[in-house]
């Protein structure tokens, strides 16, 4: 039946499929939902711009979020109905971390916004791929790429490769879609080949499908333009872009390349089926087929609305008892759902219920006995248990230097491990761990960046501030220094002289000002004690007069009686020194009665203090009248001798005064 | 005799050559910095943070590179940092001590804006630029520019600044390394 050679890939395996389970169940469409819940990020890339509020009605088809970038969709309403929430709702993804979904309650209406065909083949290539891009086309086989990023200019790409291998077991949606509406996948796959300018176009479909390939052969006849069917063996992972370019086309894809670097480009069926509905429906992508099968009563086929709830899925299927997991995709590269809660999202191709005989809990890892069985499967023919060793000492250099990178995570390895070690998650675990340190690398070289420019922009304005300040002190020394310009010199004079001039001024302002104080100062003394202070002025302004006045004599002559005025005053202050000591005797009790009041120490001293001035005092009276006399007379010539220097002193500033 | 000479002829003419030619070299291609401290700047995480001591993390691999400095001083960094300079120095790997030794998720600073009073102090802290606002204006930290250095949050007079830890999303998010998930059975 199969005319084509084919260039068969290194490795792969073959499971068991299962397929027919489920591929002779037509597929139908699911009922509607209680409520759906759609993702704002329905492809890799940004999620979508929010376009509703809570409580909009909206209608089947009509934008809810538009493409944020380049990489990119929209996102639809799957049917007519209200927002009745937006906010994080669980994803399906292996994270189980949580999202912006806007959830929609059904009216059962389904009522369609207004639609309309795309005029395709009159609009350049740009418009066609924003076309696309609204239309939240993207890759139906599990990878969700957007499908407008695929469509590449005219004459890049000779040959398109239409994937119809569907290589994992358990699904078959793809099968029945191929068998059910195979000239609709054709006239998508014309729509792409004419914007393309493909020449040829080459169906891949393995073996184990000979429906699909047999309704495939039969539209061809009536599609219009030139196709061929290539029945490929069932080895998984025939259906992995690459895999499948090989066999078909016998061109291998480089490390490091794209395959429209070797001219050619791959769509999965059901996507070429998405674009057929969008361009000559004006339909975006709404539904897509989703396999359910496994530990289930009905396994089939069904068009279910995306962010339809996988727990009001399986009810069409209905679980049987013993159900222990959900499996999201195929059994080699799906995942555990982490939630049954989660709406459909566009990669979902497939629900298997683990349970009973179906998937069975993988047994517990057993070191690594180095058989190279991993090696012999991959299809990228890479060493899994190198980068297996590699990922386990975190050497996550040496992986990238044992390419890492083309690993497609296809699980052969893992499947043929006898040990069942799950390769593929160390794999993934080292990609992610690469990645994020890429992440880290390239916000430490911003940081860095953004740090030396704050430190070079401190150095500028610093220098900036300095020169600033140096201009100023340049300006201002230039204009006092520059006496070459008689101008300037005059008018350096003059602000001199101003300058003099005003500081003359401020001096007499301040005497001016001291005086009327001085005189205010006087008027607030009681008049009595002022009078007695201008009289004690004017008494010693004459006596000073008078001094000035006299001769040598008369000043010795006066300087004696002065002498023996001061004399008489100080025999009359000992006296009453004396009086006053016999009038303290008496009331001496007094003092000591306050004494307990003082701290103890000071009123020892005080009362050692007293004692000795009472010594001094009874020494001076036991003295005799002419030792008195003595002492006075010594105490009397020094006292002279200061006055004399302070006379002398006197004279010499009056002097300074005259000049 | 005459090959004596022409052997001593011969060797000097390229000693001199070779002897240019290094010269030459050494000159033209002169290293300015030492390029061990780019290296270890290369490793550093780049907050600025001066957890380790110094004022920054070019600072610090200037230390490290003068042997002046114990290679487990960068919070920020880690332990795996700290291997990787273990590795880069030739030294033995040391863990970091104290309370560094507990790794904190990284976060950024965020401003309670009912709170900011505009004071700029967080500004002049911030070593790479990524507070935004002027005199009695609010400040607002940019989120993707943050390194998470803390250095803000002691000089603001009114603690208005809090660290809080990025959540993860689909972009942040890593595998985790492959675990047996164990079953707890009860017991009969």
């Amino acid at each position: 039946m199969n005319e084509r050679t084919f260039f068969p890939f290194h490795g792969g395996v073959h499971p068991p499929e299962h397929k027919n389970l489920s591929s002779g169940a037509p597929i139908q469409r699911a009922p509607l939902p209680s409520r759906l819940v759609v993702p704002l990020l329905q492809s890799i890339g940004n999620r979508a711009r929010l376009l509703v509020n809570v409580g909009d009605k909206v209608l089947k088809g009509q934008c809810i979020g538009v493409p944020d970038g380049a990489i990119s969709v929209g996102a639809h309403a799957p049917t007519s109905g209200v927002v009745t929430a937006i906010g994080p709702a669980t994803l399906a993804h292996p994270s189980g971390l949580t999202e912006i979904a806007v959830t929609i309650v059904p009216d059962g209406e389904d009522r369609w916004i207004e639609r309309q065909a795309f005029d395709w083949r009159n609009a350049n290539i740009r418009a066609v791929r924003d076309y696309l891009r609204d239309m939240g086309v993207v890759g139906l086989g599990g990878a969700i790429f957007p499908s407008h990023l695929k469509i590449t200019d005219k004459g890049k790409v000779h040959t398109l490769i239409v994937n119809g291998a569907e290589c994992e077991p358990y699904i078959t949606c793809d099968d029945r879609l191929m068998r059910e509406q195979a000239a609709g996948i054709l006239t998508g796959a014309g729509i792409v080949r004419e914007l393309m300018g493909a020449e040829r176009v080459l169906i891949g479909i393995e073996d184990n499908k000979p429906e699909a390939a047999a309704a495939m052969r039969e539209a061809i006849k009536t599609c219009g333009f030139h196709a061929e069917v290539g029945v490929v063996p069932t080895l998984y992972p025939s259906g992995a872009a690459k895999q499948l370019i090989k066999l078909l086309t016998g061109i291998e894809i480089a490390s490091g390349t794209r395959s429209t670097d070797h001219g050619v480009q791959c769509f999965n069926v059901a996507t070429l089926l998405s674009i057929w509905r969008a361009m000559e429906f004006g339909e975006p992508a709404l539904a897509r087929a989703v396999t359910l099968t496994g530990h289930v009563e009905r396994p089939g086929n069904y068009e279910v609305l995306i962010g339809t709830p996988i727990d009001e899925l399986l009810p069409l299927a209905g679980v049987k008892p013993g159900a222990d997991g959900y499996i999201y995709g195929g059994p080699m590269m799906g995942f555990e759902l982490p939630a049954l809660s989660v709406g459909l999202s566009k990669a979902g191709n497939c629900v298997i219920v683990r349970g009973g005989d179906v998937l069975p809990q993988r047994p517990i890892e057993l070191p690594c006995i180095r058989c190279g069985n991993c090696a012999d499967a991959c299809p990228v023919e890479l060493q899994p248990m190198d980068l297996y060793w590699f990922a386990r000492s975190k050497r996550f250099d040496k992986s990238e230097d044992w390419e890492l990178f083309d690993c497609i995570e296809c699980g052969a390895c893992a499947y043929v491990c006898p040990s069942n070690i799950r390769l593929v998650d160390y794999f993934r675990y080292s990609k992610s761990e690469i990645w994020a340190e890429e992440r880290q690398n390239r916000a430490a070289h911003h940081a860095r960046q953004r740090h030396e420019f704050r430190q070079f922009r401190e150095e500028r304005e610093k220098r900036e501030k300095a020169e600033r300040l140096a201009a100023r002190a340049a300006e201002k020394h230039q204009a006092a220094v520059s006496s070459a310009d008689p101008a300037d010199a005059e008018r350096a004079a003059k602000i001199k002289a101003a300058m003099e001039r005003a500081a003359a001024k401020q001096a007499d302002a301040v005497v001016e000002a001291a005086a009327p104080v001085a005189a205010e100062a006087q008027a607030a003394l009681d008049p009595e004690k002022a009078e007695r202070i201008r009289a004690a002025m004017e008494k010693r302004a004459a006596e000073k007069a008078a001094l000035e006045g006299m001769s040598p004599e008369e000043k010795a002559a006066k300087e004696a009686e002065k002498q023996a005025k001061i004399q008489a005053a100080m025999e009359r202050a000992a006296a009453k020194k004396a009086e006053k000591a016999a009038a303290e005797a008496i009331p001496e009790p007094a003092p000591k009665a306050e004494a307990p009041a003082l701290d103890p120490e000071k009123a020892e001293r005080i009362r050692v203090a007293m004692q000795k001035r009472e010594e001094e005092k009874a020494r001076l009276a036991a003295m005799s009248p002419a030792e008195r006399a003595a002492l006075d007379a010594e105490k009397a010539a020094r006292i002279a001798a200061v006055k004399e220097k302070a006379a002398a002193m006197k004279a010499a500033q009056n002097e300074n005064k005259t000049e | 005799m005459t090959e004596f000479i022409e052997a001593i002829l011969i060797m000097a003419a390229l000693a001199l050559l070779l002897g240019g030619v290094l010269g030459f070299a050494a000159i033209k291609y002169k290293v300015d910095e030492d390029p061990l401290v780019d290296q270890i700047d290369e490793i550093l995480p780049q907050t600025q943070c001066g957890q380790c001591g110094y004022p920054g993390c070019k600072p610090y691999a200037t230390a490290l590179a003068a042997g002046e400095a114990e290679i487990n001083l960068c919070v920020p960094g880690g332990n795996e940092g700290v291997r990787k300079l273990a590795d880069l120095l030739g030294k033995d790997f040391m863990p970091m001590g104290g309370e560094a030794a507990v790794e904190k998720p990284k976060s950024t600073a965020v401003i309670d804006e009912n709170i900011c009073i505009g004071c700029t102090l967080c500004l002049q802290a911030c070593p790479v630029d990524a507070i935004l606002g002027s005199a009695k204006h609010l400040h607002t930290v940019l989120q993707s520019e943050c390194t998470g250095c803390e250095l803000c949050v002691a000089p603001c007079p009114v603690d208005c600044i809090s660290m809080q830890a990025i959540p993860e999303t689909l972009t942040s998010w890593k595998w985790h390394y492959p675990v047996i998930p164990l079953k707890v059975k009860q017991a009969v």
